[in-house]
C-alpha cells in the first residue's frame, strides 16, 4: 500500500540550495577575485543598486506564478512607466509624487485588466500578458520614439541621493576611506520584500495564493473564491510592476522603446531559481530575492574573471537556469512516485 | 428509537442516456455509521453528489434535522452551511499548506488571520480527535491517512452533522485504517451521522451499523449490518438475472473445450502497480474473465499483459513463443488488443473525429510513414459504424460529442479493426445503456465463436457468467481462485470473493 | 481554400452557408481579406505588381503583395514548426528568435571563416545550410528532451535557450561581425535574372513539403492524439515522449531554414538584434490560425494564413506611417479580441450568435 516518506518540504530544500549557492559563489569570488573589487562592500551595495527594480518586479511574478499563472507584460509595463513618467516630468511639471502615482496607476491598470481577462474570462495567461507586453511597448513608441532623459531638477535631486551608513566603506588604493553608497530604491525594494514575505506567509490572501496554485479544485471546496484570488494575484503583480517600473526610472533616469527588454524573463528565471514552480503552489519571496542576486552576481563574476568575450554572462546564467529547472523536475517526478 | 438526522426520499436523477438514480430512499440517524454500497455505476457517487449539491436532483425530497422545509442544496458550499461535509478519496485539501491552514483557510474573508490563535485551536482539535499531526506541519508531509483525518477534523470543526466519507480507505494500510476507524467511533459518540462509502466488505462489517445497497441506480434495500451475512451482501450488490439478458446463451464454453491452442500464457507476472504474481492462460476461441470487486486488481492484471504498466516479474508467452512486452505497441504487434477501464481518461481521444479514433490503433501498427488515405480510413470507419451500429452524425464528428455507449463502440471498433488474436475488454459495459450492453455481450460471444480469444471483465457478475467460460477470481490484488464449467455459479463466485470456503 | 467558394445548391443554400461559416479556416481567411480590403482602400495601388530593375539592372518584381509575401517568409516557416509544437506539447517554444541567432551565427562562421570582409565563400552554401539546420535541430532536440523526457512546461524549458541563444550565436561567430560576399545574398533577395524574390520560392517549397509530410505520414494524427490525450495515445501504441521530441526537432529544422533566409537578406548577422520578438509573432500566428494554444489542434493552413495576416497588418501600419515600434499596440488589440471571443464565458454571453469557438474544431455536433 502507499506510504509517504517523510521528507523536508520541497520549498525549503530548493530555497536552501539557492541561498547556499549564492553564499558559496560570493565567498569564492571574495577569495579569488578580491582584487577585482569583490572584497569591497560597495560591490555588494552595487549588486543591490543595480537590481532593486528587478527584485520588486520578480516578487510580483513570484506571486502570479504561485497561483499557477504567468505575467510576461512586466518588461513592457516598465518601459511604458519610464517613458510616460519622463514625458510628464519634463513637459507637464509633474513632481516626484505625481509621477509615482502615475506609475502605480499604469501598473494597477495593467494588472486589473489582465487579471480580469485571466480570472473571470478564463483566457490563457500567456496570451493575455503577451498582449499586455505588446501594448506596453507599443504605447511607448506612440508616446515617444526616441530615447529620452529626465529633465526635472527635483526628481534628479531625489534620484541622485544616496544613503551612507557610518563606518561602512572601503579603503581605496591611496588609503583614503570611501563611504559605501546605497540607493534609496534598495530600501524600498527590501521593504517590499519584507511586506511580501509577511503577506504570503501570514495573511489569508497570501495563503489563498498557495491554495489556488496548489490545487484550485481543492481550494474551491475549501471555500476560497478562486477567481477573486487569481484576480488579486494579477492586481498585486501589476502594483509591484508599477513600483518596480518607478524604481527602474529612479535608477536609470531614462526611457526608450527598447528599455527593459527581456526584463520579464529575467524576473521569471529569478523566481524559478528561487524555487518557484511554474506549475503553481510552490515558491517563496526569499528565494526570489536570492534568485535575482545570484543572477546579478554571476554577471559580475563572469565579467570580472576577465574573459573578454561578451557572451559568457548570459550563457552562464542560462546554464544555471537549466540546472535549477532540471533539479525541480527531478524533485517533482520523485514526489509523484 | 434514534433521532433521524437526514432523509432522502424518492430521489431521481438522470443524465443524457443514463438513468443514474431511480426512486432511491436513504435515511441516516444521529450517531450512526451507515454504509453505502454497490458496484460501479450503482449510483453511490451520484447519490452523494446530489446530497452535497454537486448535481441537482430531478425529483425527490431531502430533509435534514433542524430545517423544517425540504432543503434544496445548490452547491458544496451550501451543503457545508447545512452541516453536510464530504471527505473524498482524493484528498480535497491543499497539500502545499500547513495543517492549521488547511483547517482554517477559506472560512472567512478577513485579510488578516491570527495564525497563533489558529495554531492553538488546531492543536486542541488535533489532540481531542487524537490525530497524530503538528499544526505547523506541511500537509504533504503527513501520511494519506492523517491528511484524511485532517479533512475530517476540518469538517467536524465546522459543525457538520452529516459526514460523508467517500472511499476513504482505498489507499490506506491496515494500521492507518484502524486509526481512521477509531476517529470515526469518536465522532459517532459525539452524535455525528457518518455515511461511509466503500467497496471493502470486511471494513464495512467492522465499523458500520447499517448498510444501504444500491444497484443500477435503484435501491436494493437497507439492512442492519449484524443481520446480513457477507455472502448475501455480495449477492445483493451483484444482483440477479435481468430479464432482457437471459436469452443470451454461452456458446463459448463449447469452443473452449474443443480448442487447446494457447494464445496467451502468463507465468508469475507482476507489475509495478502492486499485483501479486499471477498465472494465466487464454485459449483460442475462449472467453475468460477476471472476477472480483472494484480495486481487487483485475484491471492491473490485464494491464500487465498488455504492457500498459511496467512488468517487474514473470514471463509472458504468446502462441507458445516467449515475448517481452515492454510497451503497448509491442503487445499490439503480437496481436493483443485492450479496451481500457476508464473510457474518458484512457480510451477515447476526445477532440479527434470518430474516424481517426477508429483507425488509430491499426494506424500505429502500420507505421508512421504509411498513413491510410482518407478514403481508406473513411471506408474502415463506415464499415465499423455500420457493423456496430454506432450512432454518429458522421465519421467526422468529434468522438467526445457521442454518448457513452457509442464512445465505447468506437473504441471497440478500433480494436476489432486490428483483428487481434487476443482481445481484452475491461469493463466494456460500464455506464452504458442496457441495449448496448446486450449488443456488446452478443458480439463477444460471436467473436469467440470465430476463434478470437477474449478476456472480459465486468462488475456485473451475470454478465461474466453469461459470456465467460472460465473465471479467475481476485481479491486484494491477488488471484484467489479459478472457476470453470459447473463451478461457475453466482454462489461459488461470491463465496470465493468473500473468502469463505464451502 | 477552394472549399469555401463552392457554389451552393439553392436547396441547401442555408446549410452550405453554415458549412462555410463553420469551416475552420473561415475566421482566419475573413480576417486576412478584411485587412487586404483596408489596404486597398487606403492605398489604391496596393494590388499592383510591376516588373522593375534593381540596382544592378536585373529584372525584379515590385509590389506591396510581393513585399508581404517576401517579408513573411521567416514567420510562415516558424509558424509551421510552432503549430506542431503547440499541438503536441500544449505549450509554445519561446526560444525560436534566439535559436535563429545561433543558426545565423553558425552560417556566418561557416561562410566567412575568421574574416570580417571575405572576398569569397569559405565553404559551399549548401554546407552552411546543412550545418545551420543541424544547429537548429540540436537546439530543438535540447528543448525536446527537457519537455518530453523531464516533463518541463515548454515555456520554462525554452526559457533556457531564450536566455542563452543570442550569446551562443555571438560565440559561434567568434565575436566578429562579418559581411558575407554578395552571392550569399541570393537566398534572401533575388537570384540575378530571376524576378521572383527567392524567399517566396523557399516559402513555397517549405509549405509544399509540410503538406506533403502531413499527407504522406501520420505526423498530424499522432501529434494531435498526443496533444489531446497522451494517456490513451500510449495505450494505442504511440510514444508521447518520442512524438513531442520529434515536433521540437522539426521546429528546430524550421528555425534552421528561417535563420538561413534571414542571414542571407543582408549577408550579415547581429545575433543580439536579429529578428527581435519573432517568437511572439509566431505564437500569435498559431493562435490567429484557429489553433488552441492548449494543444490538440493542428490547423496548419490557418497558421500560415495567420502569419501572412500579421505581415499584412505590419505592412498596412507602415503605409499609414505608424512607427514600427508602435505596431504591437494593434497586435495586442487583435489578440485580445480574437482570443476573447473564443472563451467560454464570452461565448455563453453571445450564445445566440454563431458559436465562434466551434469554428475551429467542431463540425456539426450531435449526440448519438
Amino acid at each position: 500500500m502507499l506510504k509517504r516518506k517523510q521528507a523536508p518540504s520541497d520549498t525549503a530544500f530548493l530555497l536552501t540550495i539557492t541561498i547556499s549557492m549564492f553564499v558559496v559563489i560570493y565567498i569564492l569570488s571574495i577569495m579569488f577575485l578580491g582584487d577585482k573589487g569583490f572584497n569591497k562592500i560597495q560591490m555588494l551595495f552595487n549588486l543591490f543598486n543595480e537590481n532593486a527594480a528587478l527584485i520588486v518586479i520578480a516578487c510580483g511574478l513570484t506571486v502570479v506564478m504561485i497561483t499557477g499563472s504567468i505575467d510576461i507584460s512586466v518588461g513592457g509595463v516598465t518601459a511604458l512607466i519610464c517613458t510616460s513618467c519622463i514625458v510628464c516630468l519634463n513637459k507637464y511639471d509633474f513632481n516626484f509624487f505625481t509621477a509615482l502615482i502615475l506609475a502605480l496607476a499604469i501598473g494597477l491598470a495593467f494588472g486589473a485588466v489582465q487579471g480580469f481577462l485571466i480570472a473571470y474570462l478564463e483566457m490563457q495567461p500567456f496570451i493575455v500578458t503577451l498582449a499586455g507586453m505588446f501594448l506596453g511597448r507599443g504605447l511607448v513608441a506612440l508616446i515617444e520614439v526616441n530615447q529620452i532623459q529626465v529633465d526635472n531638477k527635483g526628481f534628479e535631486l531625489l534620484s541622485g541621493a544616496r544613503i551612507e551608513i557610518p563606518f561602512l566603506g572601503d579603503i581605496n588604493k591611496k588609503g583614503v576611506f570611501i563611504q559605501s553608497k546605497l540607493e534609496y530604491g534598495v530600501v524600498v525594494a527590501l521593504i517590499i520584500v519584507f511586506v511580501m514575505l509577511w503577506l504570503l506567509k501570514k495573511t489569508n490572501l497570501g495563503r489563498s495564493f498557495y491554495a489556488v496554485g496548489g490545487n484550485s479544485q481543492s481550494a474551491l471546496t475549501l471555500g476560497i473564491n478562486v477567481k477573486k484570488t487569481r484576480f488579486n494575484a494579477h492586481l498585486l503583480c501589476g502594483l509591484l510592476a508599477g513600483i518596480g517600473g518607478f524604481l527602474y526610472l529612479f535608477h536609470t533616469r531614462s526611457g526608450s522603446v527598447q528599455q527593459a527588454t527581456g526584463l520579464e524573463m529575467d524576473a521569471i528565471s529569478a523566481s524559478i531559481i528561487g524555487g518557484t514552480l511554474l506549475t503553481g503552489g510552490v515558491g517563496n519571496i526569499l528565494g526570489t530575492l536570492f534568485g535575482v542576486l545570484i543572477n546579478g552576481l554571476v554577471l559580475l563574476v563572469v565579467t570580472a574573471i576577465g574573459n573578454q568575450d561578451p557572451w559568457w554572462p548570459q550563457i552562464t546564467r542560462a546554464g544555471m537556469l537549466c540546472f535549477f529547472i532540471v533539479l525541480q523536475s527531478i524533485i517533482c517526478s520523485r514526489k509523484k512516485k | 428509537m434514534q433521532n433521524i438526522l437526514l432523509t432522502m426520499k424518492n430521489i431521481y436523477k438522470s443524465f443524457p442516456g443514463v438513468r443514474a438514480l431511480q426512486n432511491v430512499d436513504f435515511t441516516l440517524c444521529e450517531g450512526e455509521i451507515h454504509a453505502l454500497m454497490g458496484e460501479n455505476g450503482a449510483g453511490k457517487s451520484t447519490l452523494i453528489k446530489v446530497l452535497t449539491g454537486v448535481y441537482s436532483k430531478d425529483a425527490g425530497e431531502i430533509h435534514i434535522k433542524g430545517v423544517d422545509k425540504p432543503i434544496n442544496v445548490k452547491s458544496p458550499q451550501e451543503a457545508h452551511k447545512l452541516g453536510i461535509s464530504t471527505v473524498y478519496q482524493e484528498i480535497s485539501l491543499c497539500p502545499n499548506l500547513t495543517v492549521t491552514e488547511n483547517l482554517f483557510i477559506g472560512r472567512n474573508e478577513d485579510l488578516l488571520v491570527n495564525w497563533k490563535k489558529c495554531n492553538k485551536k488546531a492543536e486542541s482539535i488535533l489532540e481531542s480527535l487524537k490525530i497524530p499531526a503538528k499544526p505547523g506541519q506541511q500537509l504533504s508531509n503527513c501520511s494519506i491517512a492523517v491528511q484524511q483525518m485532517v479533512a475530517i477534523a476540518r469538517a467536524v470543526d465546522m459543525d457538520c452533522k452529516v459526514l460523508i466519507l467517500d472511499e476513504p480507505t482505498s489507499s490506506l494500510d491496515e494500521q492507518e485504517v484502524a486509526k481512521l476507524f477509531s476517529l470515526m467511533r469518536e465522532l459517532k459518540s459525539r452524535g455525528v451521522g457518518i455515511i461511509f462509502v466503500t467497496h471493502f466488505l470486511e471494513q464495512m462489517y467492522e465499523i458500520c451499523d447499517k448498510v444501504t445497497v444500491l444497484r443500477g441506480g435503484e435501491l436494493v434495500g437497507e439492512y442492519q449490518v449484524s443481520e446480513l451475512p457477507m455472502v448475501e451482501l455480495v449477492a445483493k450488490m451483484m444482483g440477479k438475472e435481468l430479464g432482457d439478458l437471459a436469452n443470451i446463451q454461452n456458446k463459448g464454453k463449447l469452443n473452449a473445450e474443443s480448442s487447446k491452442e494457447i494464445i496467451v500464457e502468463a507465468e508469475g507476472l507482476a507489475s509495478d502497480r502492486g499485483i501479486k504474481p499471477f498465472d494465466f492462460k487464454a485459449h483460442k476461441g475462449e472467453v475468460t474473465g477476471f472476477a472480483g470487486l472494484l480495486g481487487s486488481g483485475r484491471s492491473e492484471c490485464v494491464r500487465a499483459i498488455f504492457g500498459a504498466d511496467r512488468v517487474i516479474k514473470g514471463r509472458l508467452k504468446i502462441k507458445g513463443e516467449e515475448a517481452s512486452i515492454t510497451s503497448p505497441l509491442k503487445a499490439m504487434k503480437k496481436g493483443i488488443g485492450y479496451l481500457p477501464e476508464d473510457r474518458q481518461r484512457d480510451g477515447i481521444i476526445g477532440d479527434l473525429s470518430v474516424r481517426d479514433n477508429i483507425i488509430l490503433a491499426l494506424q500505429t501498427m502500420r507505421g508512421f510513414f504509411r498513413p491510410f488515405t482518407k478514403s481508406q480510413a473513411q471506408a474502415f470507419a463506415e464499415e465499423y459504424i455500420n457493423i456496430l451500429g454506432i450512432k454518429t452524425a458522421s465519421a467526422d464528428t468529434p468522438v467526445s460529442s457521442l454518448s457513452g455507449g457509442n464512445q465505447q463502440k468506437v473504441i471497440l471498433a478500433r480494436w476489432l479493426l486490428t483483428h487481434p488474436d487476443y482481445l481484452i475488454l475491461d469493463e466494456p459495459t460500464r455506464g452504458i445503456d442496457i441495449g448496448t450492453k446486450v449488443e456488446i455481450q452478443r458480439l463477444v460471444l460471436k467473436l469467440a465463436s470465430e476463434g478470437m480469444s477474449i478476456t472480459f471483465i465486468s462488475s456485473e457478475i451475470e454478465e461474466m457468467l453469461r459470456t465467460c467460460s472460465r473465471l479467475i477470481v481476485m481479491r486484494d490484488l491477488q488471484v484467489v481462485g479459478e472457476l470453470e464449467g459447473d463451478d461457475m455459479t453466482q454462489d461459488k463466485i461470491m463465496y470465493t470473493i468473500a473468502g469463505v470456503s464451502k | 481554400m477552394a472549399k469555401n467558394n463552392k457554389k451552393a445548391d439553392t436547396h441547401h443554400e442555408v446549410s452550405a452557408m453554415k458549412k462555410i461559416i463553420k469551416h475552420k479556416l473561415f475566421i482566419p481567411i475573413v480576417f486576412l481579406m478584411f485587412l487586404l480590403l483596408i489596404n486597398i482602400f487606403i492605398k489604391p495601388g496596393f494590388l499592383r505588381i510591376s516588373l522593375g530593375k534593381d540596382s544592378s539592372g536585373n529584372p525584379v518584381l515590385i509590389g506591396n503583395i510581393i513585399n508581404i509575401l517576401n517579408n513573411a517568409t521567416e514567420l510562415v516557416i516558424l509558424a509551421i514548426g510552432m503549430t506542431l509544437v503547440t499541438s503536441s506539447s500544449k505549450g509554445q517554444d519561446i526560444s525560436v528568435g534566439s535559436t535563429i541567432a545561433i543558426v545565423g551565427g553558425v552560417i556566418m562562421r561557416v561562410i566567412c571563416g575568421n574574416e570580417t570582409q571575405p572576398t569569397r565563400l569559405m565553404a559551399p552554401i549548401i554546407v552552411a545550410l546543412i550545418l545551420g539546420c543541424l544547429a537548429g535541430m540540436a537546439c530543438g532536440a535540447f528543448n525536446g528532451i527537457l519537455v518530453a523526457k523531464f516533463n518541463i512546461q515548454p515555456m520554462v524549458a525554452t526559457l533556457i535557450l531564450f536566455t542563452a541563444g543570442r550569446s551562443i550565436g555571438s560565440m559561434a561567430m567568434g565575436g566578429l561581425k562579418p559581411k558575407a560576399v554578395a552571392s550569399f545574398g541570393y537566398y534572401g533577395n533575388f537570384i540575378p535574372g530571376f524576378p521572383i524574390p527567392t524567399p517566396i520560392i523557399i516559402t513555397i517549397v517549405v509549405v509544399a513539403i509540410t503538406f506533403l509530410v502531413l499527407k504522406k505520414t501520420n505526423l498530424g494524427l499522432y501529434t494531435r492524439a498526443v496533444g489531446i490525450n497522451d494517456k490513451s495515445s500510449r495505450l494505442n501504441g504511440l510514444s508521447p515522449a518520442r512524438i513531442k521530441f520529434l515536433t521540437y526537432v522539426i521546429m528546430g529544422f524550421c528555425v534552421g531554414i528561417a535563420g538561413f533566409v534571414q542571414s542571407s537578406r543582408v549577408q550579415t548577422v547581429n545575433p543580439y538584434t536579429i529578428v527581435p520578438g519573432i517568437e511572439m509573432d509566431a505564437i500569435l500566428a498559431v493562435a490567429l490560425g484557429g489553433n488552441s494554444l492548449g494543444g490538440g489542434t493542428l490547423n496548419m493552413a490557418g497558421s500560415i494564413i495567420g502569419a501572412y495576416t500579421i505581415q499584412t497588418l505590419t505592412s498596412m501600419l507602415t503605409t499609414l506611417n505608424v512607427n514600427t515600434n508602435a505596431v504591437p499596440v494593434f497586435k495586442a488589440v487583435i489578440i485580445i479580441i480574437l482570443v476573447a471571443i473564443q472563451t467560454p464565458t464570452v461565448k455563453k454571453f453571445f450564445s445566440s450568435k454563431v458559436p465562434l469557438s466551434k469554428l475551429a474544431t467542431n463540425n456539426g455536433k450531435e449526440r448519438g
